[in-house]
């Protein structure tokens, strides 16, 4: 008995292969919403705050760091959330690795690059241990992550006091100089370039003739890198399969042989140590540790997260859409001191986004899960 | 014909519970052996006995010949004998080419630089599933969108791919219109006329009997033997599983109420 098989081969001969528009495509991505929010907010500015030096190359590199430091962890928040589970540990990691960095340059005279090594060992440290807690107990990773939010901050604390008798760590700065890795933190890329832009009049100098905005800076660029690697690593390989299966369906995936508590353990790592490139990037800038860095920082990652398109539930979402996410946050986070409204309300603003962002992402998943 | 896999006197217990007792089937290459049982006949403890989940207690499981003990799943899934669960093991936020490689992804490049060959997955993908006649529309479209009927072909022509010898269908029919059934049921034929012994799970009379070759009876964790097509007929079928007798007596009770009820 032999069933006659359509041919599929000519596709353009299916009936029901409907001319999908680009925008139809464009329309069921993650992080649509994400872009769409970005340029409304970028209207939005660009009306209110057009003339105010916002959009200067001063201006743009303060929002852009702002939404740099927090992409960083986001994009790492939103490839946890796509393998299905949360981190609420994030922000009190960046305190704790802002003091494993300084305690030991500071109080044990290690070199710099020692204790940036220190803090990440201690950071995929951390991550295992929230995976492993997570995958063998079987508890859902909000109470996991949560204890171990208080432990982390508790910790940094009580060591801090223990070691050095207060909450700051100051007098890092002179040790960047010559360490043959700090830089990777807290360099200032393309100064040539906004020196010549300087020079031709083109952004706002100095009273000593240098620019105003030396550079694009470190943060940047990891963000930027971060969003590619994540997204390169979601779309394009094998591990990123893994990620969207793990927070699909963890029981469908570990039957068809997904290792679904190494992916989502090495997630866990994932976000402990975004967290420590985030406190490097801030330690080195402001030169000094303190034991309250990253406080609430875990939250506004996932705000970020969610609003570029990651679903709460796990397996689905986009990198891209966290870094925008970000991106909106610190636009408007910088953006409303601008503005002639009082800065008290961006918090409101920022519950507001949320809420619409999560009705919208419900609509997406509809339509990609049910559209006949 | 030699047969692909072979039960003899199998047999498992839990504790005190006897869930199956002395249960002998054989599948032989290019046959469909529905295996048909009420709930709670021990079908999906002979299931998970089959696929490696479970060890049994008594009897040997011989595969193409040899003897052979499953410890795991996987063991069961190397001698390629494949299981699609009632859940499928698909996600359906996921294309239906991510579905079909999840966890055995083609790869190009590399070293460190090996990446998900989505292209390659994709022809495969929508000329594995036009074989069957199911001709997706697109096949990053989410496996959400697809019908009932659709996935469990997805699920079925997956485990082929990745080279099934013998497939175990749990219940591929039971949560689908008549439609969908047939479409599923005509796939299961013809992937055994490719030459795959096929162990058909089910319930459903009506499903069952129009493709198996042969049928195997569990009532009570005990088999009530295998019969071949020619020598069973639907009715006699029919009744076997259901337990006839039950079905007798439920027919004199109800005519009992009418009389009563007229009285």
């Amino acid at each position: 008995m032999s069933i006659k098989s359509k041919s599929i081969q000519d596709k353009s001969k299916d009936e029901r292969l409907r001319k999908v528009s680009n925008l139809k495509v464009l329309l069921n991505r993650p992080e649509l919403g994400a872009l769409g929010g970005s340029i409304l907010v970028f209207i939005f500015f660009g009306i209110v705050a057009g003339d105010t030096g916002m959009f200067s190359a001063y201006g743009t590199i303060n929002f852009l760091e702002v939404s740099a430091n927090l992409g960083i962890i986001a994009v790492a928040a939103a490839l946890l959330m796509i393998g299905g589970e949360f981190d609420l540990s994030v922000g009190s990691m960046i305190g704790f690795a802002g003091i494993c960095i300084a305690i030991p340059a500071i109080y044990w005279g290690w070199p710099l690059w020692s204790s940036i090594l220190f803090a990440f060992s201690m950071a995929v440290l951390v991550g295992y241990a929230n995976g492993i807690l997570v995958v063998r107990t079987g508890l859902p990773s909000f109470i996991v992550t949560l204890a171990m939010l208080f432990i982390l901050r508790g910790a940094t604390l009580a060591l801090t006091r223990l070691i050095t008798g207060r909450t700051q760590v100051p007098g890092l700065r002179v040790l960047i100089e010559n360490d043959p890795i700090a830089w990777i933190f807290s360099a200032d890329a393309f100064k040539g370039v906004f020196t010549w832009l300087g020079s031709l009049g083109l952004i706002s100098l100095r009273q000593d003739g240098t620019p105003l905005a030396t550079g694009v800076p470190a943060s940047v660029l990891w963000w930027i890198g971060m969003t590619i690697f994540a997204t390169w690593l979601l779309m394009k390989t094998r591990y990123g399969n893994w990620i969207f299966a793990s927070g699909g369906d963890k029981l469908g995936a570990r039957n068809v042989g997904v290792p679904v508590g190494r992916v989502k353990i090495s997630l866990f790592i994932g976000t402990a140590v975004a967290a420590t490139i985030y406190a490097c990037v801030q330690v080195l800038d402001a030169g000094s540790a303190d034991t309250m860095r990253g406080f609430l920082k875990e939250l506004e990652a996932i705000v970020a997260a969610v609003v570029g398109g990651c679903l709460l539930t796990g397996g689905y979402g986009s990198a891209i859409g966290a870094a925008f996410g970000a991106l909106i946050f610190g636009t408007v986070s910088m953006g409303i001191y601008y503005t002639d409204v009082d800065t008290d309300w961006f918090k409101v603003f920022l519950g507001g986004m949320m809420l619409i962002a999560v009705i919208f992402n419900n609509f997406i998943r509809r339509r990609v899960t049910e559209n006949k | 014909m030699e047969n692909l896999i072979e039960f003899n006197n199998i047999s498992k217990f839990f504790g005190s519970v006897i869930a199956l007792k002395d249960v002998t089937m054989h599948v032989k290459k290019g046959q469909i052996m529905c295996l048909l049982g009420d709930n709670g006949a021990g079908k999906s403890t002979l299931i998970k006995t089959l696929s490696g989940v479970h060890k049994p207690n008594e009897g040997e499981i011989i595969v193409e010949g040899k003897k052979t003990v499953f410890d795991s799943p996987r063991d069961a899934l190397d001698m390629g004998i494949a299981t699609v669960y009632q859940d499928l093991a698909l996600v359906s936020l996921m294309s239906v080419t991510r579905n079909f490689f999840m966890g055995r992804e083609p790869m190009k490049g590399f070293g460190p630089f090996k990446t998900f060959d989505v292209k390659k997955a994709n022809s495969i993908a929508s000329e594995r599933m036009g074989q069957i006649g199911i001709d997706i529309r697109d096949p990053s479209q989410a496996v959400g969108t697809m019908s009932g009927g659709e996935r469990q072909c997805l699920a079925i022509s997956r485990a082929i791919y990745f080279g099934a010898k013998v497939l175990i269908l749990d219940e591929p029919t039971s949560a689908l219109g008549v439609h969908q059934a047939s479409v599923v049921l005509k796939y299961i034929v013809k992937a055994a006329s490719l030459g795959l012994g096929v162990i058909l799970i089910t319930h459903n009379v009506h499903h069952a009997y129009p493709v198996g070759n042969s049928f195997t009876i569990l009532n009570r964790g005990k088999s009530m033997g295998t019969f071949d097509k020619k020598d069973l007929s639907r009715e006699k079928l029919l009744s076997m599983m259901a337990g006839g007798e039950e079905l007798d007596k439920l027919e004199v009770e109800l005519k009992e109420i009418d009389r009563a009820s007229k009285n």
